[in-house]
């Protein structure tokens, strides 16, 4: 099977989760004796393909334009197309961030092809590929597969794969060979201005040992205070997922999840919180996840170390009364 | 401004779900459903944009019979007029056959702005919004969390990743997929709810179209995810449950 991966950067810094995509390719190529051709695209970006031609894959192919340089949907839909025509690969792999959720599926159907997008893995059984992603907010889980003609496309989700595991390339570099591409000013209709951060992040979560997380269980923003009592008896922090924060009864930059931060704690404590893959990504490598949930098939079970099944509002007040009583 | 909204209609949240014997999608007979909460952020926008720039908004559902009751909420809430695309199996289309479906029912409306959600809380693809601008031949944006509407044009936050942002310019007509947390979705007032009997909901048979539908891809089945991960799950009294999780947090995990 023969794969083009495609990798993101931003003023030559890379993505990190092409990495992963990129480990994902190297299983995928090695299940079906395929090869992998990746793709750098942007301007002044030599650099970072001379760095992929040093992991194992065939070739690199260089994509540069002066209208490459920042990232629009209209311009890079329409050089990666150019790209794959010539290329034409079976498998198309891309890793799922906000910028390739807003061009990929642009992308396919100029090509008059499906996407399949969001996925957490695949299986490769009796010579057909499956990709598995979540549906129903991590409620179920879908094996999905192309039924049309390649080239597929494929995203996949954060954390899917392991970006440490990627292989070198064992006899010295693939060849990079730059791909022109041709583009004009008016295919570009919109125009990015300035990428900024809001007011400096008042806390850090990610330096926090303890976090405690709330989710749409909580019910409402008076709650959140039997939360906030539970963490400060913990000696941790508050924080929830997206929709509380979202709500307005906390505030955004005390949220975890691929649009907020990213955290590893030595415990995380979810109260109510299903479990999203939107938020599962941004927790799941704390090194203790406990969870409180009344439905006992929320996905945020799949990754929690210990778990309760039950009414939190029955159960967090007794973890105060019973931390109350150790102090 | 004449704005199109997309609103679905989803099993609501705590549904319970059970999956379809045929196992390629949910029974559907005994569950209740409501608008896709993505969505209902993204028909706000549009009800603010009506309000401060003048214009008409249209609620556009596809589904089955029952996908109506999301037009009529839209309807309540201050939509002037709604686009039921029928069909009963629509769970089976896959998002470019959804996309093109929607984007025929639509194209003769010429709206200045379609808005979407980020995403369905069902099946979650994500796609719809920009599918729409590829096929309707739109500029898009996505992840929007601002709208400032100038001459011809919009300046709009867009969300990125880690709490970055970006300011982008997009020339109308155009598409945008709504980040939810952009607005506080308004309820529907006993008025607005009486007010929506008198307005209009035109009915379009999804086949009737005539879009290409063979699929691109396929759900092949649908299942309840398999653990990666041992959960030991503490039982007893609240009170038992609580004790026993500290004491387990302390001397097993050791993390407390």
């Amino acid at each position: 099977m023969k794969i083009l991966l495609i990798t993101e950067q931003h003023e030559a810094q890379w993505n990190r989760v092409s990495f992963e995509t990129l480990a994902a390719a190297q299983q995928i190529a090695e299940q079906t004796k395929g090869s992998i051709s990746g793709v750098v695209i942007g301007k002044g970006v030599a650099a970072l393909a001379d760095e992929l031609a040093g992991y194992q894959l065939e070739e690199v192919l260089l994509v540069e334009h002066d209208l490459l340089e920042k990232y629009t949907p209209d311009g890079f839909s329409a050089a990666l197309r150019q790209v794959i025509e010539g290329a034409k690969p079976d498998l198309v792999l891309l890793p799922h961030t906000y910028q390739v959720r807003d061009f990929a599926p642009k992308l396919a159907a100029s090509m008059q092809k499906g996407l399949i997008g969001d996925c957490i893995g695949y299986r490769h059984e009796n010579g057909k590929l499956i990709f598995v992603r979540q549906m129903f907010q991590g409620r179920t889980a879908a094996d999905v597969v192309f039924t049309g003609d390649a080239p597929w496309i494929v995203t996949f989700q954060a954390s899917a794969f392991r970006a440490d595991l990627v292989a070198r390339n064992a006899s010295g570099k693939a060849a990079v060979k730059p791909v022109a591409v041709e583009l004009k000013p008016e295919q570009i209709r919109t125009k990015p201005l300035e990428r900024f951060r809001e007011a400096k992040q008042a806390v850090d979560l990610t330096q926090a040992p303890i976090l405690v997380s709330v989710g749409r269980g909580i019910k409402a923003p008076e709650n959140i205070a039997m939360a906030e009592k539970l963490a400060k008896l913990l000696g941790g922090e508050i924080c929830a997922s997206r929709p509380i924060c979202d709500e307005g009864w906390l505030p955004m930059d005390r949220q975890i999840g691929s649009s907020g931060q990213t955290v590893a704690p030595k415990l995380y404590l979810a109260l109510g919180i299903s479990g999203a893959i939107q938020h599962v990504v941004g927790m799941k490598a704390s090194r203790t996840i406990a969870a409180i949930n009344k439905d006992q098939n929320a996905p945020i079970f799949e990754v929690a170390d210990y778990g309760i099944v039950g009414d939190l509002f029955e159960i967090v007040p007794a973890l105060i009364e019973a931390l109350e009583q150790s102090k | 401004m004449k704005i199109g909204v997309c609103v679905k209609q989803v099993p609501a949240k705590d549904a319970p779900l059970a999956i379809a014997e045929s196992g390629g999608w949910i029974r559907e007979s005994d569950i209740s459903f409501e608008t896709n909460e993505p969505d209902a952020y993204a028909l706000e926008e549009a009800l603010r944009l009506k309000e401060k720039h003048g214009g008409e908004v249209v609620a556009v559902s596809m589904g089955p019979e029952r996908a109506k009751q999301t037009i009529k909420e839209a309807l309540a809430k201050g939509a002037d007029r709604g686009i039921h695309v029928a069909d009963g199996e629509f769970f089976k289309l896959d998002p470019l056959a959804s996309a093109r479906s929607l984007a025929a029912a639509m194209e003769k409306e010429n709206f200045d702005l379609i808005l979407t959600g980020l995403q369905s809380d069902d099946q979650g693809f994500g796609q719809t919004g920009v599918l729409l601008a590829e096929l309707l031949g739109r500029p898009h944006a996505t992840i929007i969390m601002a709208i400032e509407v100038l001459d011809g044009r919009m300046k709009l936050k867009r969300e990125l990743e880690a709490g970055w942002f970006e300011w982008v310019e997009v020339p109308l007509p155009a598409v945008l997929t709504i980040q939810s947390g952009i607005n506080k979705p308004r309820y529907a007032t006993l008025k607005g709810i009486m007010a929506a009997k008198k307005k209009e909901i035109a009915t379009v048979e999804r086949a009737s179209l005539g879009v290409p539908d063979a699929p691109t891809e396929k759900i092949e089945r649908i299942y309840v995810p398999q653990k990666t991960k041992k959960t030991e799950f503490i039982t007893g009294s609240p009170k038992e449950a609580a004790a026993k999780l500290l004491e387990k947090l302390r001397h097993e995990a050791r993390a407390l």
